[in-house]
């Protein structure tokens, strides 16, 4: 999927996470703030890098803003900030679901 | 070295500090010799000064120790008054042994520790910007964390000998006498401060309110005083507690508050003339009010509450249904006003509550008490003093020591946000597995295996699952995946004493 817009998903609450997604020339970039950093970063850095390759996301800029969020949320998330980034909401990826 | 909760200690800390580790629960009988303070004579005429200034130069020297009370909590302005003027001063190598350390002091400890001013601590607990300082190795002699019970048996001992006490009272009159229940920074019982008032060296009382002689109810006694300062303000009102009491509404907290009536109530413990202990967390809260109807439907009635003292405990008292109330501390106004007018409210000290070297303390009496946690692992023992971070943020208080109690309930959700709660092993042990009955959490309960009868008693209750502790960890563990392991340095930044002085676990100085 191709990102055209610079779009979000998620909230600042507990248990949530924020992530924006913008275009980028190549590759993935994510920056990460998250309340569980130490132990939890990689494996929230995992989530979203899978969760995009799944998408076919090959270039994108992440921010992402956690506060506790569980992988599925993680993912659920991340799936949405791209469909609204690629303008493709109308035809949920029901297959990375 | 390691101790009976498996704790590795260093050795060399160890042996610099002349620790013992950490056994048992058991405090047993041994013979305990208390020290006493100096006196400097006098018929107490000329108390009152009004330069605290002048007071430190004549009082303090470097390498003292010197202390505070923490009832005023975060609306305290007697700390930050007399530590900028120590500041000021230049002294340095003090020991700072205050019952507790609260956000409010916290800038100015650290601005202390930097001018080389304060280089030991001793307290109860720290949290935010000084947990993490010391934490990220700020000051370089270990901290030593005390229980109250244990902060008591070290002062009676000498462990901590107190050179000069800076005790802020909403009331004092020109000879020393004084309460914490009138005047305008009221906080109810002064119990924690009774201990520095009476075997400290120096007293030095700092009050807003000079009352006419002789001041009663006299907490405090012109016997134990040699300074009254006259300060502008001793604190904010409204900083220090909560006006009212706030019930939770949140529905894991009220799923576990009423959980921990039903063990209370289905314990053999829950019979007529019964004691317990609370906290003041939103859980806690809410299982006074589940007791309140559950001892109104039973016709039972409590003999004493015990500990931190909240509104609705003072409202049991009021409602007939909780015979005394033991008082070391009030959480909020509710129950500092409660100490003032009901004569069945009493002001007990520090070592009264919870002083295991004693000749019988309130909390060997306990029967329930319900207490909180960081961390649980499966093997009981509870952290109440770091982050899951690792970083310090938090306090003993009377953990340990009520702990002791003939049911100890720890209650806690199962995860907060994706840290589990339930582990293999905490971080800090502060309170060991021994002491520790039963674990509620909003999925069900754990019983210790050592407590067959519970087992027997609580087993089959209906709406309680019960657990194997190693099976709601690995629950946790279910839900929030498997952390990756924190990282410390090598260097002990803190010091975790057991209430019988030897040390249980320590705090390393975090990696980042």
């Amino acid at each position: 999927m191709e990102i055209k817009e610079t779009a979000v998903a998620g909230t600042l609450e507990s248990s949530d996470i924020q992530i924006m997604i913008s275009k980028a020339a190549t590759g993935i970039q994510i920056d990460l703030q998250s309340d569980v950093e130490k132990q939890f970063g990689d494996q929230i850095r995992k989530v979203i890098t899978t969760t995009l390759n799944n998408l076919d996301v090959t270039a994108a800029k992440v921010k992402a803003v956690d506060k506790g969020a569980l992988d599925c949320v993680i993912k659920a998330r991340t799936i949405a900030a791209v469909q609204r980034a690629s303008q493709t909401t109308d035809q949920p990826a029901w297959e990375v679901l | 070295m390691k101790n009976s909760v498996n704790r590795d200690l260093p050795e060399d800390v160890m042996k610099d500090l002349n620790y013992k580790p950490f056994e048992t629960t058991e405090i047993g009988h041994p013979e305990i010799q208390r020290v006493a303070p100096k006196v400097h004579v006098s018929t107490g005429d000329d108390k009152v000064v009004t330069s605290i200034k002048q007071v430190i130069k004549d009082t303090l020297k470097d390498g003292m120790t010197i202390s505070f009370h923490h009832h005023f909590r975060n609306g305290d302005f007697v700390f930050n008054t007399v530590m900028r003027e120590i500041i000021d001063a230049g002294y340095k190598d003090l020991t700072l042994a205050p019952s507790s350390l609260t956000g409010v002091m916290n800038d100015m400890v650290i601005e202390a520790i930097k001018a080389g001013t304060i280089t030991n601590i001793t307290s109860s607990g720290m949290r935010g910007s000084l947990g993490d300082f010391v934490s990220h190795g700020g000051l370089k002699n270990p901290v030593i964390f005390r229980s109250h019970g244990n902060r008591a048996r070290a002062i009676e001992h000498g462990d901590i000998k107190i050179d000069v006490a800076f005790l802020g009272v909403p009331n004092a009159d020109a000879l020393g006498n004084a309460n914490g229940m009138e005047g305008d920074a009221v906080f109810g019982s002064l119990g924690y401060a009774l201990m520095d008032a009476q075997y400290a060296d120096k007293v030095v009382l700092l009050t807003d309110n000079i009352v006419s002689y002789p001041n009663t109810p006299a907490s405090i006694k012109q016997t134990q005083v040699d300074y009254v300062v006259k300060v502008d303000k001793v604190g904010d009102p409204d900083k220090i507690g909560s006006g009212a009491t706030r019930f939770t509404k949140d529905p894991k907290e009220l799923k576990i508050a009423s959980t921990v009536n039903d063990v209370i109530v289905n314990s053999p413990y829950f019979k007529d003339g019964f004691s317990f202990q609370t906290g003041s967390g939103g859980a806690a809260l809410a299982v006074t009010r589940y007791l309140r109807q559950a001892m109104i439907d039973n016709k039972i009635k409590a003999s004493f509450a015990l500990g931190g003292i909240t509104k609705p405990t003072t409202d049991l008292l009021k409602e007939g249904l909780v015979d005394k109330v033991m008082d070391v501390q009030d959480f909020d106004k509710g129950a500092a006003d409660s100490m003032h007018t009901n004569a069945n409210q009493q002001e007990i000290d520090a070592s009264w509550y919870a002083d295991p070297d004693n000749k019988g303390a309130m909390v060997d009496q306990l029967d329930v008490v319900i207490l909180s946690a960081l961390e649980i692992d499966t093997k009981f023992n509870v952290n109440v003093m770091s982050g899951s971070d690792g970083v310090i943020r938090g306090a003993i208080g009377g953990h340990q020591d009520a702990a002791t109690a003939k049911l100890t309930i720890i209650s806690a959700p199962l995860v907060r946000g994706r840290i589990a709660t339930v582990v293999p092993d905490v971080t800090t042990v502060v309170t060991p597995g021994d002491s520790v009955d039963v674990l509620v959490t909003e999925y069900g309960i754990a019983i210790n295996p050592k407590r067959k009868d519970l087992q027997e008693a609580l087993g089959n209750l209906p709406g309680v699952p019960v657990y194997k502790i190693e099976d709601l960890q690995r629950l946790a563990e279910q839900k929030v995946g498997k952390p990756k392991p924190l990282e410390f340095t090598d260097r002990t930044v803190a010091m975790i004493e057991y209430r019988d002085g030897s040390i249980i676990d320590t705090v390393k100085e975090v990696k980042d």
